[in-house]
C-alpha cells in the first residue's frame, strides 16, 4: 500500500524554502511518482534512506522493488541499471560517494556511453551522488569525478549549484534519453544560505544551458558547483573594494558545454577566469580556454586564467585541504591580476 | 596449572592476548573522548565486540619488526591486529588527528598507513582493493621462496565487490599464501548481510574458488587464534589461499554518526553478553590463567597508555598547508597555487 508523501518532501508545496539536498529529493520523488519506469538502485538507499538521506522515506512510499538496496558492487549494479534501461526502465543509480564510481568506469565508458552509437539504443539512466571537498573526508570521500568522464562521448555531466537548478536538472536528467552523470556537492547539500523557495509546479532546467548568476562588464568568471558561491563572494568583494564589475557564469552542465553562453560573455568583458574545485591538469578550464581561443580570440584583452585545486590527491588534514582547495581569496587575487591587463 | 593452558599458549602469552584486547578497546574509547573534545578529523569507527577477531588472528602470525615477518592488511575495524604488528598508539592517534607527525603527515585517515618493516599496509577506502594488493604481496613471497604469509581483513559487505572476487580468485589460482579474514559482523552500514550475499556462511563461497575455509566464533579470542594458526599452517605448507569467517556482531553504528536505528536493540543486547573481553576475562580467572587483579591492572595500564599517547599526539603540530604539494611524485615538483604567492603570476603555476 502506498504511503502518503512524507511531510518533509512537501516543503515546496507548503511554500517553504528547501536545501539543495531537499530539492534533489523532491525532484526524484516527483519523477518516481509521475513515471513508474523510474526506479532507484544504490547502497543503503532503502532502509537508511542513503548515506546523506537523499532518499529518506522513499522505500516506505515506493516499496523495495523501486528502491533497491544493492550489494556493495558499483560495477555490478550500474551494469544492471544499463540492462534495465535497455528494457525500457529509467534507472537512477546512487553512488554512496562518487569516489566509488570507479568500479563502474568500465561499464559506463565502454558500454553505457557507446550504446546508442553501437545501435543498441538509448541509455536513459542517471548516475548521481555526492562529490567535492571541504569535509575533511580525505582522498576517497572528496573527489570531483567530472573529468574522468568528460572525455567520453555519449555521456552528459551535470553539476548544479542551487536548489532550484538541482531540482530542475535532476528532473531533466531522468527524462533525458542519454546517460547522465549528476554530481552533488556535499558542502552545498545542507548549506543554510542556499535555501530557497521553489516554484510549486513541475518545472525543469534544461541540460546544456549555463546560467549567468551575476552580470558584469569588466571580467567573466566561468565556474560551477561549490565554486559558484565562492566566485560570487569574490565578485562582490571586488566590486566593493576595487570597483570591478565581474560577471559570473554557472555552467550547470559540463557536458555538453554551453559554448554560446561563454563566448557571449567573453565578447562583452574580454577577460576570462575559469574557476573549478577539481584539480588543475586536465581540468575543464583547459577545454574552455581552447574553445574561447577558437571562437573569440579577437575579443580577448588578457590571458585566459584559472583558479583550481592543486594537482595532488585530496589531503585529509584541514590545513592541507584548505591549501589544496581554491579559496575565495584566490579568486580575488586572480581577478585583480587579470584586471590589470 | 600449566597443563590446563589452551591452544599451546602459556600464561604470559594469554596475558599478551588479553592486553591486546584491552589496548584495542581502550584506544577506541579514547578516540571517542578525543572526538567529543573536537580533536578528531573526519569519521570514527569502532570495533566494539569484534576485538577478538583482529587480535586473535594477528596473534597467530609471525610478527617481526625487520621486514621479514608475515604481512597484514587490516580494516578500520581491525586496529587490534595492527597494534600487535607493532603500530604504536601515538601513531594511531596522530592519524585520527591528522597531525604533521603522523605516518601519512596528515594526508590520510585512521588506520590508512603503511609500515613495511613491521609488516602492514593500511587499506584505502574503496572496498575490496586490498584483496588484490595482498594477492600480489603474497605472490612475491612465493616467487622469492620466502616463508611468509599475508592476511587481509574485509567486512561481509566488501565481499560483494569485484575487487574482492578478482583478487581472491587470482590468489587462489596462484596458490598465494594469503589468509582472507571475513569480518562477518552482520551489517554493511545499514544493510544486513542478506543484502550482500545469499549464502549463510562465507565458507560456502570457498569451494567456488577452490580454497580452504573455516568459520569461527569471532568473539572467542582463543578459537580465532587456533583457527588462524591452522590456516596459516596450511598456507605456509603450500596449500595456498585460505578464508576464515569471523562470526560476530557490529554492536555500534557504522561510524559514530550512525545511531543504528535499523538494528533491533534486543539483538545488540544479546551480543553484549558475548563481549569478547568480558568473556575472556571470566575464562582467564575461572581457569586460573590469571588473577582478577592482574587483568584489572592490564586494563588500567592500557587505558593509561592510551591517555598518554593521545596527550602526546594532541600536543603535536598540524601540517603546514603548503606542504600539500609534496610527495605527489618522486621526481616531479607540484606547483603551488599561483594566487597564493606574494605577487601572483600565472606562469608560476
Ligand atoms: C567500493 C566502495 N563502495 C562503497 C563504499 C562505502 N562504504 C564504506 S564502508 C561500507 C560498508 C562496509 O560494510 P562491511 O564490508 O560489512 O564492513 P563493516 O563496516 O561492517 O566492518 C560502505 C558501503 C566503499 N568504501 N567502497
Ligand atoms: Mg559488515
Amino acid at each position: 500500500m502506498e504511503q502518503p508523501t512524507p511531510e518533509y518532501l512537501q516543503k515546496t508545496r507548503r511554500g517553504e524554502p528547501v536545501t539543495l539536498l531537499e530539492a534533489i529529493s523532491e525532484g526524484l520523488f516527483e519523477e518516481m511518482s509521475s513515471d513508474e519506469r523510474v526506479f532507484l538502485l544504490g547502497e543503503d538507499i532503502g532502509t537508511y534512506g542513503g548515506a546523506f538521506k537523499v532518499t529518506r522515506g522513499f522505500l516506505e512510499h515506493f516499496g523495495d522493488r523501486r528502491v533497491i538496496d544493492t550489494p556493495i558492487a558499483e560495477g555490478g549494479f550500474t551494469g544492471a541499471a544499463a540492462g534495465a534501461a535497455h528494457m525500457g526502465l529509467r534507472p537512477v543509480v546512487e553512488m554512496q560517494f562518487m569516489d566509488f564510481i570507479s568500479p563502474a568506469y568500465d561499464v559506463i565508458t565502454n558500454y553505457i556511453a557507446t550504446s546508442l552509437y553501437r545501435g543498441a539504443g538509448p541509455m536513459p539512466l542517471v548516475i548521481r551522488g555526492p562529490v567535492g571537498g571541504g569535509n575533511r573526508g580525505g582522498p576517497f570521500h572528496s573527489q570531483n569525478v567530472e573529468m574522468a568522464f568528460f572525455h567520453t562521448p555519449g555521456l552528459k555531466i551535470v553539476y548544479p549549484s542551487t536548489p532550484y537548478d538541482a531540482k530542475g536538472l535532476i528532473k531533466s536528467a531522468i527524462r533525458d534519453d542519454n546517460p547522465v552523470i549528476f554530481e552533488e556537492h556535499k558542502g552545498l547539500y545542507r548549506a543554510p544560505a542556499l535555501r530557497e523557495v521553489l516554484p510549486d509546479e513541475d518545472y525543469v532546467v534544461p541540460i546544456g544551458k549555463a546560467n549567468t548568476v551575476r552580470e558584469g562588464k569588466d571580467l567573466t568568471v566561468v565556474t560551477y558547483g561549490a565554486m559558484v558561491h565562492k566566485s560570487v563572494e569574490a565578485a562582490e568583494l571586488l566590486e566593493k573594494e576595487d570597483g570591478l564589475s565581474v560577471e559570473v557564469i554557472d555552467l550547470r552542465t559540463l557536458l555538453p558545454l554551453d559554448d554560446d553562453a561563454i563566448i557571449e560573455s567573453v565578447k562583452k568583458t574580454g577577460k576570462v577566469l575559469v574557476v573549478h574545485e577539481d584539480t588543475r591538469t586536465g581540468g575543464i578550464a583547459g577545454e574552455i580556454a581552447i574553445r574561447i581561443s577558437e571562437k573569440a580570440f579577437e575579443w580577448l584583452d588578457g590571458p585566459i586564467l584559472r583558479v583550481t585545486a592543486i594537482d595532488s590527491p585530496v589531503p585529509y588534514s584541514g590545513s592541507l585541504e584548505d591549501y589544496f582547495l581554491p579559496q575565495t581569496s584566490d579568486v580575488v587575487k586572480a581577478a585583480r591580476y587579470l584586471a590589470g591587463y | 596449572m600449566s597443563d590446563s593452558f589452551p591452544a599451546g599458549l602459556d600464561g604470559e602469552r594469554l596475558k599478551g592476548l588479553y592486553r591486546a584486547l584491552c589496548i584495542t578497546r581502550a584506544a577506541e574509547e579514547r578516540l571517542e573522548i578525543l572526538q567529543k573534545q573536537g580533536h578528531v578529523t573526519g569519521g570514527l569507527y569502532r570495533s566494539l565486540g569484534q576485538e577478538a577477531g583482529s587480535v586473535g588472528a594477528a596473534f597467530a602470525l609471525r610478527r617481526e619488526s625487520d621486514g621479514t615477518g608475515d604481512f597484514l592488511a587490516p580494516t578500520v575495524r581491525a586496529a587490534g591486529a595492527m597494534f600487535l604488528f607493532g603500530a604504536t598508539l601515538v601513531d594511531f592517534f596522530r592519524q585520527y588527528m591528522a597531525r604533521e607527525t603522523s605516518p601519512t603527515r596528515g594526508r590520510e585517515a585512521n588506520v590508512h598507513w603503511v609500515d613495511y618493516q613491521k609488516g602492514f599496509v593500511g587499506p584505502v577506502s574503496p572496498l575490496g582493493t586490498m584483496v588484490e594488493i595482498m594477492a600480489g604481496v603474497t605472490l612475491s613471497f612465493s616467487l622469492r621462496g620466502e616463508d611468509r604469509v599475508g592476511m587481509v581483513f574485509y567486512g561481509d559487505g566488501a565481499s560483494s565487490t569485484g575487487a574482492w572476487h578478482e583478487g581472491l580468485n587470482f590468489a587462489a589460482v596462484q596458490r598465494c599464501p594469503l589468509i582472507l579474514m571475513v569480518e562477518a559482523n552482520q551489517y554493511a552500514f545499514s544493510s544486513p548481510t542478506a543484502k550482500n550475499t545469499r549464502v549463510q556462511s562465507f565458507t560456502e563461497k570457498a569451494p567456488g574458488y577452490g580454497i580452504g575455509a573455516e568459520s569461527v566464533d569471532g568473539t572467542d579470542v582463543i578459537a580465532v587464534y587456533e583457527a588462524v594458526s591452522r590456516a596459516a599452517e596450511r598456507a605456509r605448507g603450500g596449500l595456498g589461499t585460505q578464508l576464515i569467517e569471523l562470526k560476530y556482531f557490529r554492536r555500534l553504528g557504522h561510524a559514530q554518526h550512525d545511531s543504528q536505528e535499523y538494528v533491533d536493540p534486543a539483538l545488540i543486547a544479546e551480543w553484549e553478553k558475548k563481549d569478547p573481553i568480558a568473556c575472556f576475562h571470566r575464562r582467564m580467572v575461572d581457569n586460573g590463567w590469571a588473577t582478577e587483579q592482574e587483568l584489572e591492572t592490564l586494563w588500567h595500564e592500557s587505558e593509561e597508555d592510551c591517555r598518554v599517547a593521545a596527550e602526546q599526539a594532541i600536543a603535536e603540530p598540524v601540517p603546514h598547508g603548503p606542504d600539500a604539494v609534496d610527495d605527489v611524485y618522486t621526481d616531479v615538483t607540484t606547483p603551488h597555487p599561483w594566487t597564493r604567492g606574494v605577487s601572483p603570476d600565472p606562469r608560476l603555476a
